[in-house]
């Protein structure tokens, strides 16, 4: 592995660890969507300041992006202000129409950009080793990598710093404004971190790229556990495993290296979304599975305690006929019963069933239940 | 003149405007229903995740021709959205993540699949990249007849289903109520979304696609109360930001279509927003200032009563400099007399002397009853 590898996948890490940050927040508080306009809208703020600065990596040019960046969400606040449109379609109109001033000025100035449209898509993240941040005559690294790390360093400060507050403010907003945190501010500060690690991140992974690694990393750990704090490392987590299986799937196919950190994060989820322990689909399958078994189990158990003992009971609770009292298939109920015995619950005397011990505890527990 | 004459007889212009004219008719009907139910971004997820099917479809078939692209791409697009419904059916995830996951991770494997395409000896996939930003230009005639057709079939099935689709916007859960199979009503209504949303990638690019939802049927919400209308009045408006759009472009050298016909409508957008009858932010502040000017007047009518019930005499007349010490907002006091005047409800005895009218008094005591019940 040479050290221009390395290296990008370094960068690739620290990207997906800034976006998955305050990605979690933005998950949280239903506002992914919102890293998708902002991402798609910095386009216009990322030409424009070119225009002024002409330096694609002057912190100017980032700051001056990161700008509208918020600009976006405010518009979209103002528009949904008026109650004309909802929230949703706020942010629908407002994001294209910024894309597009920026796609018609890259279009239209081409010469005078370095930029082009296939860049801001798929980001250059395999050409970021070749433009070093140089100090004097000493190689500092990948300029993009000290850009990136600034930005992580910052959202992780802000995160450690306003952890209490952010936490109260996406959990409960009302609560928060009424303990006197200013929701609005951090909501804000909030914002203005998401604009700038989009634009950060823009440079390396493209500007819809960045929506990936905002949402998928911290969607994957929102289903493993209920804890902010572990939700963070998840997240962070994820977002490093795609960045690197990423880098190596896109090496071995030769394919895009953004794409392939998008792709591999969308696995990571789909994964999670099948196998997740307790939220998982196939744990929810399962689960859904037992209590239909058990509600089945204890069913029969209070059919048979309603009649046992009564002249009905050879009729009501007969092996061959109890299928048609309880309303079920025959091989289910035929199943049942089966399963029933073997939990104890139910004994077979002359063809008949009858409770156990711990058949009348469950079933007199169930009609309390029900 | 030279314009009209290649609108009518520029085979490549001609194209384009037809083209993006059905698109927008299409799409600005649809977008009707989507933005009615909610689904605003749903478009923008659909147009995004059908990247991969459109690179897909090549790569299997080997085939450019538009159908058998659009036809992966709808795919995609179909997939996509039944993912998304099952992740929010099935785990905590909200709408909005599931949205933006499907979304970027459908369009960063389209992306790994453009590159792949582009790395294969064979240069026939030169033209894919087209459906990113769209590109009106490559447009044949068969295209505009493929959308032309496809969004007549859509038409049709909208009229077909018109009540159930009317229904299920406003409340599904009466629908469901009803009887109405509401569950299969959405995926027909979303299919059609997805088929009226690849119709545009060609024109608009699947970044942009999302606009051509949103935009003509929010613009069209805001100057009617009435579902029909709204659809018909979305569709137009697509159309006219379509052929806008294209026309624009075709006059300014280094204008990509797609953007440029998202702008136009857009523009539709702000107009309306701003100027719609009743709805209008225009109208709302005029409506507020004359609420606030009336408001004012009476304050003052109030105030001369109040004067006048200290003396026997209702008519008693007062000087305008009385009526201002007793009003916060002292310099309105005179102008807001002059709309009085206006009214008939105070007279001007002397130049500065004012007393109540008749129906000033009635005015007065009608107010004064009105606020005391309050």
């Amino acid at each position: 592995m040479t050290i221009p590898q390395l290296e990008i996948m370094l960068i690739a890490s620290v990207v997906a660890v800034a976006c998955a940050l305050p990605g979690v927040f933005l998950i949280l508080r239903r506002m992914a969507m919102m890293s998708d306009a902002i991402s798609h809208a910095i386009l216009f703020g990322i030409v424009t300041a070119f225009f002024i600065v002409h330096d694609i990596s002057s912190p100017f040019l980032i700051l001056g992006a990161a700008l509208t960046g918020v600009l976006t969400v405010f518009m979209v606040e103002a528009i949904y202000k008026t109650r004309l449109v909802r929230e949703d379609a706020a942010i629908g109109l407002v994001f294209p129409v910024l894309f597009s001033i920026g796609v018609i000025m890259i279009s239209r100035y081409a010469g005078n950009v370095h930029i082009d449209t296939d860049a801001v898509l798929l980001g250059e993240l395999a050409f970021a080793p070749f433009d070093r941040f140089i100090i004097g005559d000493f190689d500092m690294g990948p300029r993009s990598l000290w850009v990136m790390s600034t930005i992580l360093v910052l959202n992780l400060m802000f995160i450690l710093l306003f952890f209490k507050e952010l936490k109260l403010s996406s959990f409960d907003t009302a609560l928060a404004a009424a303990l006197g945190f200013a929701p609005t501010v951090l909501h804000y500060s909030l914002m203005t971190l998401v604009s700038l690690t989009a634009v950060g991140a823009f440079d390396a992974v493209g500007s819809i790229l960045v929506v990936a690694l905002m949402i998928a990393p911290p969607t994957t750990a929102f289903l493993l556990t209920n804890r902010l704090s572990v939700m963070l490392w998840l997240s962070a987590l994820a977002g490093i495993f795609s960045a690197i299986s990423g880098y190596v799937f896109a090496h071995y196919f030769d394919v895009n290296i953004a794409g392939s950190m998008a792709t591999m994060s969308g696995v990571i989820f789909l994964l999670t979304f099948v196998f997740a322990p307790e939220r998982g689909w196939l744990a929810a399958r399962r689960r859904k599975y037992r209590q239909r078994w058990e509600f089945a189990q204890k069913l029969l158990a209070v059919h048979v305690m309603n009649h046992q003992g009564r002249p009905e009971a050879g009729d009501e609770c007969h092996i061959s006929t109890v299928h048609l009292h309880m309303n079920w298939e025959r091989d289910f109920a035929e199943r049942v019963v089966k399963s029933s015995r073997k939990n104890g619950l139910i004994e077979l005397e002359e063809e008949i069933l009858i409770l156990t011990g711990r058949g009348k505890e469950v079933a007199t527990e169930a009609m309390v239940d029900f | 003149m030279d314009l009209l004459n290649d609108i009518f007889f520029d085979y490549t212009l001609r194209n384009v405007i037809l083209g993006a004219m059905t698109l927008g008719l299409v799409s600005g009907a649809l977008g009707s229903f989507a933005v009615l139910r909610k689904q605003s971004l749903l478009g923008d997820a659909i147009s995004h995740a059908a990247l991969p099917g459109i690179a897909l479809a090549f790569l299997f078939t080997g085939s450019k021709s538009t159908m058998v692209l659009l036809l992966g791409a709808a795919l995609a697009g179909w997939i996509a959205t039944l993912l998304m419904l099952n992740i929010v059916r099935t785990t905590r995830v909200k709408e909005d993540s599931a949205l933006g996951l499907v979304l970027s991770v459908f369009f960063g494997f389209g992306l790994v699949l453009l590159t792949y395409l582009q790395k294969i000896p064979n240069a026939a996939q030169a033209g894919l990249e087209k459906f990113l930003f769209g590109q009106a230009a490559t447009i044949l005639f068969e295209d505009v007849l493929v959308v032309a057709v496809v969004g007549v079939a859509i038409g049709l099935v909208t009229i077909l289903f018109w009540k159930e689709f009317k229904l299920i916007s406003f409340d599904p859960d009466f629908g469901a109520a009803l009887g109405f199979p509401v569950n299969r009503l959405n995926i027909l209504l979303t299919s059609l979304l997805v088929v009226a949303i690849v119709l545009g990638l060609q024109m608009v690019g699947v970044v942009l696609m999302s606009a051509m939802i949103v935009a003509p049927a929010a613009a069209a919400r805001q100057w009617t109360n009435n579902m029909s209308v709204m659809v018909w009045l979305s569709a137009a408006f697509g159309a006219m930001a379509g052929i806008a759009g294209s026309v624009l472009s075709s006059l300014v050298p280094r204008l990509p279509t797609g953007p440029t016909i998202v702008l136009c409508v857009s523009a539709i957008v702000v107009l309306s927003l701003f100027l719609a009858p009743a709805r209008g932010l225009v109208w709302d502040w005029i409506r507020q200032r004359r609420n606030i000017r009336q408001f004012h007047s009476e304050a003052v009518l109030i105030d001369l009563y109040s004067l006048a019930m200290q003396h026997k005499d209702l008519s008693h007349a007062h000087k305008a400099g009385v009526l201002e010490t007793m009003n916060l907002n002292r310099a309105a006091v005179r102008r807001n007399l002059q709309i009085l005047l206006q009214n008939g409800f105070v007279r001007q005895l002397k130049n500065d002397l004012w007393s109540l009218s008749e129906s000033g008094i009635q005015k007065a005591q009608e107010l004064l009853r009105r606020h005391e019940a309050e």
